[in-house]
């Protein structure tokens, strides 16, 4: 055990891992947001459909949630363009795959954030003479984020740290920028224990952030 | 239609090998972390308070960190420090970590769920702690531990698909491997996908056939 | 009272925070003797009782069992006794909780058997005959089977009750035991405590209901403000109502109920 500590390289290469890190936040927004979009509007489907169409959904979500994240980037990375005619770098294949796979942790968190809305909201809104598309808008919409913001949350810090898988098809997050500065420096410690005090410290402002605005935006009842 | 038969038979026995070990791997993390997280989640509980802060710190570090990263620090970071592991138990190692977290969660939820009379009885009756532990609080706990931990053993048999980046040849690495040779990627990779999706899919619905089972036991 | 207490709580003191519950209480019970709690919420009755059996820690003054110290090896405040010590000490108390507290994993025989078993160490048979007899005299013997989520409030309390005098406890702490119940299901409960009551049992009461306290018990403390504001036979507490104002304004709240 004579291992010296030097973190004098780290900082010379600090610049991997601070673009890493903003790439891997922005990795996050872009994949929430598309499986925001994804999640909500199959959610909607899903509350106001028949048998078959829930079925279709349920298959995607349980599909998604019962693989392993690695296996569906590469999937995505280099199965996917062998059977359609389709070109994309390792970053747009990770944004679409992490979108994707966004999408099915968050159809759930909006379906029963849709469900949690008291009936007697939905009558009143009947009562008022809303058509669906309204009470939908107006009533249940605005409703649900009480159950929903915390949510959406935790599933960002997830997404954030889902992430880090980007750096096995070289997409220079985080996590890639830690491996290319240990490759050149063989400072493993040095360089893991300062990747892993950024995760920690990015992940729990965010969190922080996310729970400040939470609060803002909740609709108290 | 007649050559993807062909590829699968051919692939299946690679698979089948890297299938027993993730499913080791799987095993040998769920039990390590049952353990521990049992163990650790009944000191965070009724534990001295310095106890507790060690464990919420603890946990709240490991909840943070990617397991990609987790099972990199470990592997890379431990021999610099003297201590050397293989990349399979480097591997079991951090995700065992991982799954400890987890579990310590499950078992806070769970024994926090019961309502404080119930410990109070088993006091007046004279029970010692360990007798109200066996038979008052764990009886009670486990019925609300149960289908979260065992949705949760999905997440140990997903993550270790991390482990063929240490290059451990699980069903993760037998598929890349045989990838590798055939360079038929997507048809193994959908096979791949089928495959671990109904063991974790089997597990799911365990779980919610358990939680199911449970709403029942009124309190 | 010329014989040797039971129970002898002198200068009982505890805090919660800032808030001082119990200021110093003075209490003796005498074998044999039922004695009733009464007073307004918060003044101080539940957590005088639930320092009896050591599930409040108490700060200062002392509560002798038999002689023996409760919670601490000496005095209080200092060195609490130890796990087996003092859950040894607890056996010797039996508590009925407000909200029953019966485990629900275990139905009603398996309840009163727990203790039995484990605390006494009784053979399975024994315990079972034990635990049946008890329930037989709670008028439960076609219930031994059933879970607590099975039984009504009236009878959980009183599975309750048999699980507390089946450990053949020195003393018996009842923690206003009716206050959950539905009014209808109030009196098969007190019937119990009455029976028990005629048969000799100790027992510390802390309860509302005034025309019971009146008719079961030997003496009734009136607690108020952390201390004993008054006490005596239900006669003789009666006659101090013209004293004492506190006594007066707490039951006459309750002069429409009680006759």
């Amino acid at each position: 055990m004579n291992y010296q500590l030097s973190f004098t390289q780290i900082w010379r290469h600090f610049d991997k891992l601070s673009y890493g890190v903003l790439l891997s936040i922005e990795l996050a927004v872009i994949a929430i947001l598309i499986g925001a979009v994804i999640g909500l509007t199959l959610a909607v489907i899903y509350v106001s459909s028949g048998r078959v169409v829930r079925a279709f959904i349920s298959a995607y979500v349980e599909f998604i949630r019962n693989v392993p994240l690695l296996l569906l980037v590469y999937l995505v990375f280099y199965g996917l363009p062998t059977v359609v005619n389709i070109a994309y770098d390792a970053s747009t294949s990770f944004i679409v795959t992490l979108s994707v796979y966004a999408g099915a942790y968050l159809v759930e968190v909006f379906r029963s954030g849709l469900d949690a809305v008291p009936k007697g909201l939905l009558d009143a809104g009947k009562a008022m003479g809303l058509t669906p598309w309204q009470r939908l808008l107006h009533v249940r919409l605005p409703t649900m984020t009480r159950i929903t913001l915390p949510a959406l949350s935790n599933t960002f810090i997830s997404l954030f740290k889902d992430t880090s898988i980007a750096s096995v098809i070289a997409v220079p997050e985080l996590t890639f920028g830690a491996q290319w500065i240990n490759n050149r420096t063989f400072r493993i410690v040095e360089v893991y224990a300062v990747t892993t005090v950024i995760y920690l410290v990015a992940g729990y402002l965010i969190l922080f952030g996310l729970r400040m605005l939470e609060r803002r935006f909740r609709v108290e009842r | 239609m007649g050559e993807l038969i062909d590829a699968v038979v051919y692939a299946m026995p690679f698979l089948m090998g890297g299938l027993g070990t993730t499913l080791l791997v799987s095993l040998i993390t769920v039990v390590l972390s049952l353990v521990t997280g049992v163990v650790l989640g009944v000191a965070l509980i009724y534990g001295p308070q310095p106890v507790r802060w060690v464990i919420r710190l603890l946990t709240d570090c490991i909840r943070g960190i990617p397991i990609l990263v987790l099972i990199f620090a470990v592997y890379y970071g431990l021999p610099p420090l003297g201590l050397n592991l293989s990349s399979f138990w480097a591997a079991v190692f951090a995700l065992s970590l991982f799954k400890t977290a987890q579990v310590i969660e499950y078992v806070r939820g769970a024994v926090s769920s019961i309502p404080r009379g119930q410990m109070e009885a088993a006091k007046s009756i004279g029970l010692i702690f360990p007798q109200r532990l066996r038979y008052v609080i764990f009886p009670q706990a486990t019925r609300r531990f149960l289908p979260p931990w065992v949705n949760g053993v999905t997440d140990a048999v997903k993550g270790s698909a991390l482990v063929s980046l240490l290059g451990v040849v699980d069903l993760m690495q037998a598929i890349n491997q045989v990838i590798g040779r055939t360079y038929e990627p997507m048809p193994l990779y959908l096979l791949g996908a089928v495959m671990y999706f109904v063991i974790n899919y089997s597990l799911s619905s365990l779980s919610r056939v358990l939680e199911r089972r449970y709403a029942y036991i009124k309190e | 009272m010329s014989a040797i207490p039971l129970l002898k709580i002198s200068r009982l003191t505890k805090s919660f925070g800032t808030n001082q519950v119990l200021k110093s209480v003075d209490l003796e019970v005498t074998a044999g003797e039922v004695v009733t709690v009464i007073g307004p919420s918060g003044g101080g009755k539940t957590t005088l009782l639930r320092c009896v059996n050591f599930l409040e820690a108490y700060d200062g003054g002392s509560i002798k069992i038999d002689g023996r110290e409760v919670g601490y090896t000496d005095n209080a405040g200092g060195k609490k006794r130890g796990e087996v010590d003092l859950a040894a000490m607890r056996a010797e108390t039996g508590m009925v909780f407000q909200s029953f507290n019966l485990f629900p994993h275990l139905n009603a025989e398996q309840n009163v058997m727990l203790g039995l078993r484990q605390v006494r160490k009784k053979p399975h048979k024994e315990a079972l005959e034990i635990a049946r007899h008890w329930l037989d005299r709670v008028g439960l013997s076609h219930k031994t089977g059933s879970l607590p989520s099975e039984l009504s409030g009236g009878q959980q309390q009183r599975v309750g009750i048999a699980r507390a005098v089946a450990m053949d406890p020195k003393i018996l702490l009842l923690d206003e035991i009716t206050s959950a119940l539905d009014p209808e299901l109030v009196n098969e409960v007190l019937d119990v405590v009455r029976q028990l009551a005629s048969d000799g049992m100790t027992m510390l009461i802390v309860t509302h209901e005034i025309a019971f306290a009146r008719d079961a018990s030997h003496r009734i403390v009136f607690v108020a403000d952390g201390s004993v504001s008054a006490q005596g036979k239900p006669d003789e507490l009666m006659a101090e109502v013209a004293n004492n104002e506190r006594l007066r304004s707490f039951l006459s709240r309750f002069s429409a109920t009680a006759h």
